[in-house]
């Protein structure tokens, strides 16, 4: 298969490295070079100005509020909805009365129905969610404060988003939402593969349901676990939490810089305040949390692999 | 082991002899009582998930049916008729039919586009040894974790300096080239596992490189493509950030920026119900496209997820 073999490489890589390399890699090492850079993205000139940004950087107020924020989301986000999903998870597939003469354990009746449920919120756009919600957040006509009048709790009546020290949590609470669905699904196929002689065995031995879930059912899942930890929390570092950021709370950026995130502040610094150079510097700090988290988690979570 | 003692009604199978007498007639009375308490908790929880997620859902449909001052006084009443007005005010003028063209479009596109090139791309990588194939493979893979943000600011001039800046082609492009990670990650691990001897007899029977791929290996590969496909269909049907920077032409508004747009202005129109069923419209064909694909789409997400 030698004739003709590199033409055919290189005319079959060409267009595709191409348009890769020039939107993707060539932007991305453009932008760690901006940084040290006092360029306003406005003028085609600028000049060199060495670490002058990164400490800026580091006396600005608001870089390190939107530096909490988005630790906030990749920290508190993967806990509650990976923990929520594997509970569901354990309930749709391992939660089942047992059948005479079925297996010893079985998901619930209408497991099935649970997991095509539960994914719907994950097809639909974060940016639809995020709008129905700001909606469903509305203090005088929203949905959600509209039940709690309808079940007699006519005095709470949250301003949801509009209050600073409720706005972040509600906005959390809509990623919640959208993702759990997906890890449900997710866990679910792990689950599935798990043999069924590893819960004969524990059964036999007499461990109950949460005992099970501890012993058997987390330690064999792990794997998939924490590479579904890694992903949701470069998720909630990055485009998703941009998303409901900028389109549920105003200013965007919620009531005193309430709800700010990382990628929020490089979108405005960039487009918004034509502070093209200042931008680039907080995505760098960006990259810098995003990959420092993927450390961390990867080494916690490091365990004996598990074979089965 | 005594197999009596055990909680679970397991017959006796580990070859001790054992009468009948040592067999329960029924399954112990604390088994049974732990399966129905735990059926009965689960399925209460599991129902109230399924409910939170259905409810908004269904509030938007109902509300998009609605005239804007039941939509303001009772949020959770049935509409009093059928506004179906509200859903062609929204295609016509408040411009949904603009928005859904400019998306399929540009989805249309970029699909087309990100499966040829991910396929070509992810075959070499697959099936032909160079130097420096392992360098260009990372390269790709690596582009799957990195936060887009960065490189969204010298982006924005890149696209600026080429004439590609509020183009439905120029955005075409970039959906593209930001979609090649992922599918050439699935595809090149997909083009793996095909086998090579039919691809090897084409060739010796004469049919040249491109030819193989085009006429033999990528009809084989047609599953792995369904599945990234749906993947990359739901994505960029769903992109919100890239045409937020990238498209800021009133007239060339993909779906989920108009109805930004759309719910920004219509605070000072007041048009809710129309915004309502905008955002209805919007919803459906994905969650149609979900319930076909379903398998598939399930497949492809998991699958990014687990690289």
């Amino acid at each position: 298969m030698q004739h003709g073999k590199y033409r055919f490489i290189v005319g079959f890589l060409a267009l595709p490295l191409g348009l890769y390399a020039l939107f993707v890699i060539w932007p991305f090492i453009q932008s760690i070079y901006y940084s040290f850079t006092d360029w306003t993205g406005l003028s085609p000139e600028f000049k060199m100005v060495g670490f002058d940004n990164y400490s800026r950087m580091l006396d600005d107020e608001i870089f390190w509020k939107s530096l909490q924020h988005s630790l906030l989301f990749a920290l508190l986000l993967p806990v509650v909805t990976i923990g929520l999903a594997l509970f569901f998870a354990f309930m749709i597939n391992v939660g089942g009365r047992k059948r005479r003469n079925g297996p010893v354990v079985t998901g619930v009746r209408g497991s099935s129905f649970y997991k095509i449920v539960y994914f719907f919120p994950q097809v639909l756009s974060i940016a639809i969610v995020a709008l129905l919600f700001a909606f469903a957040y509305n203090p005088d006509s929203g949905a959600i404060n509209s039940i709690l009048r309808g079940i007699g709790l006519d005095d709470v009546q949250p301003l949801w988003l509009g209050d600073p020290d409720l706005a972040l949590w509600a906005v959390m609470a809509v990623l919640v939402w959208s993702t759990v669905g997906f890890f449900v699904v997710l866990f679910s196929a792990g689950m599935a593969s798990i043999p069924a002689e590893m819960y004969e065995a524990a059964l036999l031995d007499g461990a109950g349901r949460a005992t099970t879930f501890f012993r058997v059912t987390l330690p064999l899942l792990w794997d998939t676990v924490q590479s579904g930890w890694v992903y949701m929390g470069i998720l909630a570092l990055g485009a998703e939490s941009f998303a409901v950021v900028q389109i549920m709370t105003t200013g965007p950026g919620g009531p005193d810089y309430s709800t700010t995130v990382m990628v929020l502040y490089v979108y405005q610094k960039a487009f918004r305040d034509g502070q093209a150079a200042y931008a680039t510097t907080i995505g760098v700090a960006l990259l810098v949390v995003t990959l420092a988290f993927a450390a961390v988690v990867m080494r916690l979570g490091r365990r004996e692999r598990l074979e089965y | 082991m005594k197999t009596t003692q055990t909680p679970a009604p397991v017959p006796a199978e580990s070859g001790a002899p054992v009468t009948k007498e040592d067999i329960p007639p029924a399954p112990p009375p604390k088994a049974r009582k732990e399966g129905t308490v735990l059926n009965v908790f689960s399925h209460g929880v599991l129902v109230i998930w399924a409910i939170m997620v259905v409810m908004p859902l269904l509030w938007a449909v109902m509300t998009s049916f609605k005239d804007d001052r039941s939509i303001f006084s009772s949020p959770w009443s049935l509409p009093d008729t059928l506004h179906f007005d509200n859903w062609s005010r929204a295609w016509t003028q408040a411009n949904m039919s603009d928005y859904f063209l400019n998306t399929v479009l540009v989805v249309g596109g970029s699909l087309v586009g990100t499966l040829v090139l991910g396929s070509m791309a992810a075959y070499v990588l697959a099936r032909f040894d160079f130097p420096g194939n392992r360098f260009i493979y990372f390269l790709f893979i690596g582009g799957m974790s990195f936060p887009i943000m960065l490189a969204l600011v010298p982006l924005f001039y890149v696209v600026n300096n080429m004439g590609l800046l509020n183009t439905i082609h120029g955005l075409i492009l970039v959906y593209i080239a930001y979609s090649l990670p992922f599918t050439v990650f699935f595809l090149t691990a997909f083009f793996r596992t095909l086998p090579t001897s039919i691809a090897e007899a084409a060739f010796v029977d004469g049919a040249s490189h491109s030819r193989t791929f085009f006429q033999i290996m990528l009809p084989m590969a047609k599953p792995g493509l369904i599945s990234v496909g749906i993947f990359n269909f739901l994505g960029q049907w769903n992109q919100y950030m890239l045409p937020t920077v990238l498209n800021t032409d009133p007239d060339k508004r993909v779906l989920t920026q108009g109805l930004v747009q759309l719910a920004v202005s219509q605070g000072y129109k007041g048009d809710w119900s129309g915004l309502f069923a905008g955002l209805v419209m919007a919803m459906l064909p994905v969650l149609a496209a979900y319930i076909v694909f379903q398998r598939q789409v399930v497949q492809g997400l998991t699958a990014g997820a687990l690289k």
